[in-house]
């Protein structure tokens, strides 16, 4: 077995852990009926373990991948996405070991799982580095970036508890619509997961020309059945289905028929649990949340912004713009990445000013949480593969 | 407005809300509450206190953190909104219609729209710099209106607090203690690196003052590093230019005087995919070329100021240097930067002056496309005069050959071959692969042999005497931010009245967890009352309203 090998191999390790970590911890949370704290105590000490032994693995799966690499393997959207996945359990490691709170782990756990999955499903075979990526500013730019991510997504489960235990499911509001609207697009990202994985598992390949925004000749080969054709896309696979609708030069139909299908099968899985539970996904999880302390999950929250804003400062602004000093000439260029670190850490600064006002805390800090953690998934996934500009590195 | 007096008889200015001296409310809505709002130590804030003249209006508009927040957000939303489209320097087009053409063809209306909108520039609007503008206001502002009486209230801070100020803290207790009660808390805070002062029955522990700072500090680093961004506007901070330099060139580096650039060879390698790089087997397979490196080995010289203007042996070689993208060439405040390319430029192309019918030549001569002569004189006493030459061929207008630009990317050249066979001199006209001979059938032509290429570096020239303060606005934010977040100012004041009862206070500007921790060592090594958090009890006291309001 080679390093490379012993490198996956270890991520597969961390992520059965962590999926048996977050049983464990939902049996914690739930089979602690009476809300006394001891047997809740017990299972989270199991489950903390677990996580841990998991956490280690994906640290093996990190370095033996930098071995075989000969880079820190933070440059591409697999690698990158797998990162963040490990730095939010990490997150979730120290903020376990400040509050000892199970309820957290079932809820990070997954989220991770699903962020760790997401990135498998990008290119992640060993790819060498581009000239600008040549330096350890990569180990230490990104690094620092997505440990920070890691911790600030920790506030958007706090959140998410928070809102879980608040929200009255039972009558219809706004709150209600859009904490299920989160559930949803969770859901949508395993519709991703389940799309891709059964399309690569059946070996589905379509190849096209087409004709860019640019009026340049180009090839494209989906590996999702064609939805949408390309500007003036030519079949070359001849068993392959002709597209439906032709797009204009601007859209990018292959990537707007990965989401078409994700869209579709995430749908179908939803409303799958739906019909099977006959609740909605929040009310699935409302008994696991019965017991938990509000006031500590707001405080969890601001804990993790607090320590996660100054490392992203440091991260994403301050080592970012060293490093485009050196490789770019200029330290800031407006490149929409860039601009995107910057609306998120002016998202967590107005954050942290409205917690100084009184009425911020608790449900409405909540919702912010969220929302912060989908800026920060908006720069990893939108700004990546939607809004092309020099760090589209997928 | 009137200084307001306390009744323990200190004299208070306007607008103070906690007496600076005991600590008693002063306003009537602050003596009902049951708990005193500590934000600013209750002192009196320029913003809350006067709102009479134009100054004062804009003072408090300033200091507001609503406002503060407004401005973020809106910057926040014009940001992305930037991001919709890409920006104009991201855009293949130079000149403004063409840009404005550019965002109409690519985008259709949505394109128009967004340019006739300005957010093609959105970042160098005039709008977003005075949003920036605004934040700057409103960071020194707001941070003057809440520093300074916080620094004053902090600093003349007494021991010894009305009862009344401690039975509105949020951590407060009340019961008897022992005779050596007080001494106990004061070894046990001071175990646990408190610093305690002690006034007849009172101490006053405080741990941690200088996090009350952190958000100052903070803003100062921001202010140091927006006014850095400002100083480049200011002509001699900041150099951009870009130098095309071809391999054995030597050029005087723009807007850099007395120094010289020589490119003595530029290298672009592609990644093998064999020997080491087998690894990446797989992914080149996949995504074809990925270029491994883009190098220009320049030699940097420089000229003594006294030297004469074209003197150019008085150069002396500075440094011979390998510019590679993330290793720019440094030197007195310069950097110069790998940034582009263009391969195999056409440098020298070589003819034959060759009888057409018998194929015979005359001798050759080699053309160079950088810098022709007029004419060439051959061995034969033949003469090539080159009467035009046009770079970059684009096509006759009016009979007259047009080149598009200075490049030579398709060489023409009107030339006049003279011969002892035909003195009077036959005129041509030659692009690559193509003769027009204007004036009638020629005996001669000028037959293609060979051309020479080499590449084309591009760079960067670049100053920026700004970082140096950027890099300072950063570390003072950096450490600001530090100090405000990672650690907190903690303060307990406890009383022992004359029959032995024990009043405690606590008071932390953030993480309650944490101070609860210090007390409850405290309160067990001292045997001090137990207390009760208070705002937990009105959180509870409401929440069991609420739910009674339902049942009901």
């Amino acid at each position: 077995m080679n390093l490379a090998d012993l490198s996956s191999n270890l991520l597969y390790v961390a992520f059965i852990a962590y999926l048996i970590a977050t049983f464990v911890f939902g049996g914690a949370v739930k089979g602690n009926k009476e809300g006394t704290f001891k047997s809740e105590k017990r299972w989270g000490r199991v489950a903390i373990t677990i996580t841990v032994i998991g956490f280690i693995a994906n640290l093996g799966y990190f370095f033996t991948r930098w071995g075989a690499t000969g880079h820190a393997p933070l440059s591409n959207m697999f690698e990158f996405t797998t990162a963040f996945g490990m730095t939010l359990v990490g997150g979730f490691i120290i903020l376990y070991i400040l509050y000892k709170t199970p309820v957290l782990g079932m809820i990070v756990l997954p989220v991770a799982l699903l962020i760790i999955a997401f990135a498998s499903m990008f290119p992640s075979e060993v790819s060498p580095l581009i000239p600008a990526l040549q330096t350890n500013w990569l180990a230490i730019h990104v690094s620092t970036v997505v440990i920070a991510e890691g911790i600030l997504a920790i506030s958007a489960a706090a959140g998410l508890i928070y809102l879980l235990k608040v929200v009255d499911l039972t009558k219809r509001s706004k709150q209600r619509f859009w904490l299920e609207a989160i559930m949803y697009s969770l859901v949508l990202v395993l519709g991703f997961v389940v799309a891709s994985t059964f399309f690569s598992a059946t070996g589905y390949e379509a190849e096209f020309t087409y004709v860019d925004k640019e009026g340049a000749d180009a090839a494209i080969t989906y590996s999702m059945p064609p939805i949408f054709g390309m500007n003036e896309y030519v079949a070359l696979t001849d068993e392959a289905m002709t597209p439906l609708i032709e797009t204009p030069a601007l859209v990018h139909a292959g990537k707007l028929t990965t989401v078409f299908w994700s869209v579709i099968v995430g749908t179908v899985l939803y409303w799958l649990i739906r019909l099977i539970s006959r609740k909605r996904i929040a009310a699935l999880l409302k008994p696991f949340v019965k017991n938990v302390n509000l006031q500590l999950m707001d405080e969890i929250g601001y804990r993790a912004i607090i320590i996660g804003f100054p490392v992203f400062t440091l991260g994403a602004l301050i080592f970012a713009m060293i490093w485009a000093q050196i490789a770019w000439s200029r330290f800031w260029g407006w490149d929409p990445k860039e601009v995107w670190a910057l609306i998120t850490w002016l998202f967590y600064a107005a954050y942290l000013h409205l917690r100084l006002g009184k009425g911020w805390q608790g449900e409405k800090s909540a919702w912010l949480a969220v929302i912060g953690f989908v800026i920060i998934m908006f720069n990893l996934v939108a700004v990546n593969l939607i809004i092309a500009g020099l760090h589209s590195y997928a | 407005m009137e200084n307001l007096q306390c009744q323990c008889g200190h004299v208070n200015p306007p607008g103070t809300k906690l007496c600076e001296s005991c600590g008693r409310s002063l306003t009537e809505k602050d003596q009902n509450s049951k708990l005193v709002d500590m934000r600013y130590e209750g002192t009196a804030r320029r913003s809350q206190t006067y709102n009479k003249s134009i100054i004062d209006k804009i003072w408090n508009f300033f200091s507001s953190v609503k406002v503060g927040v407004s401005i973020i957000v809106i910057l926040l939303i014009a940001a992305a909104i930037g991001t919709i489209l890409p920006q104009q320097a991201f855009v293949p087009a130079t000149t403004e219609t063409a840009i404005q053409e550019y965002y109409a063809d690519t985008y259709g209306s949505i394109g128009r729209v967004y340019h006739f909108l300005g957010f093609h520039d959105l970042y160098s609007s005039y709008w977003f710099i005075a949003l920036v503008g605004m934040l700057a206001i409103s960071l020194v502002i707001a941070s003057l209106d809440r520093f300074v009486p916080l620094y004053k209230s902090l600093k003349n801070q007494r021991v010894l607090r009305h009862p009344s100020f401690m039975d509105k803290q949020r951590i407060y207790a009340e019961g008897p203690g022992a005779e050596d009660t007080l001494q106990k808390a004061e070894t046990k805070l001071k175990e646990l690196k408190y610093n305690v002062r002690t006034d007849k029955n009172g101490l006053l522990a405080e741990k941690g003052r200088f996090s009350r700072w952190g958000p100052y500090v903070n803003h100062i680093g921001l202010i140091i590093f927006l006014f850095g961004v400002m100083l480049r506007m200011i002509p001699g901070f900041y150099i951009d230019e870009s130098l095309w330099l071809r391999e054995g060139e030597t050029r005087a580096i723009p807007e850099v005087p007395g120094y010289y650039l020589e490119s003595k060879n530029f290298e672009l390698e592609n990644y093998s995919g064999e020997g080491e790089e087998e690894v990446f087997g797989e992914a080149l397979d996949r995504v074809g070329t990925v270029a491994k490196n883009y190098q220009t080995d320049v030699v940097l010289y420089q000229k003594p100021e006294d030297a004469l203007p074209g003197a150019d042996d008085s150069q002396e070689v500075v440094k011979e240097f390998p510019i590679r993208v993330n290793q720019p060439l440094k030197f007195d405040g310069y950097a110069i930067y790998q940034m582009d390319y263009r391969l195999d430029e056409l440098k020298a192309m070589t003819f034959a002056l060759t009888n057409k019918e018998t194929d015979e030549s005359l001798g050759e001569l080699t053309i160079d496309l950088i810098d022709p002569e007029d004419t060439y004189e051959l061995e034969s006493g033949s003469t090539v005069e080159l009467l035009g030459y046009y770079p970059d061929f684009s096509g006759f207008e009016d009979g007259e050959p047009q080149t598009a630009t200075p490049l030579p990317n398709n060489p023409g050249f009107l030339v006049e071959l003279t011969t002892p066979e035909t003195p009077e001199g036959e005129t041509s006209f030659i692009t690559i692969q193509n003769t027009v001979e204007p004036l009638g059938e020629n005996d001669y032509k000028l037959a293609f042999q060979s051309v020479e290429t080499r590449d084309v570096s591009g760079l960067t020239v670049r100053k920026d005497s700004t970082l140096p303060i950027l890099g300072l606005g950063g570390l003072i934010f950096m450490i600001g931010v530090a100090q405000g977040m990672y650690f907190n100012h903690r303060r307990f004041w406890i009383q022992q009245k004359a029959d032995g009862t024990i009043l405690l206070a606590g008071h932390t500007n953030k993480n309650w967890f944490g101070l609860k921790k210090d007390l409850d060592q405290v309160v067990e090594h001292a045997s001090l009352p137990a207390y009760t958090d208070q705002q937990d009890e009105i959180d509870k006291a409401e929440k069991a309203e609420k739910e009674g309001e339902a049942l009901s």
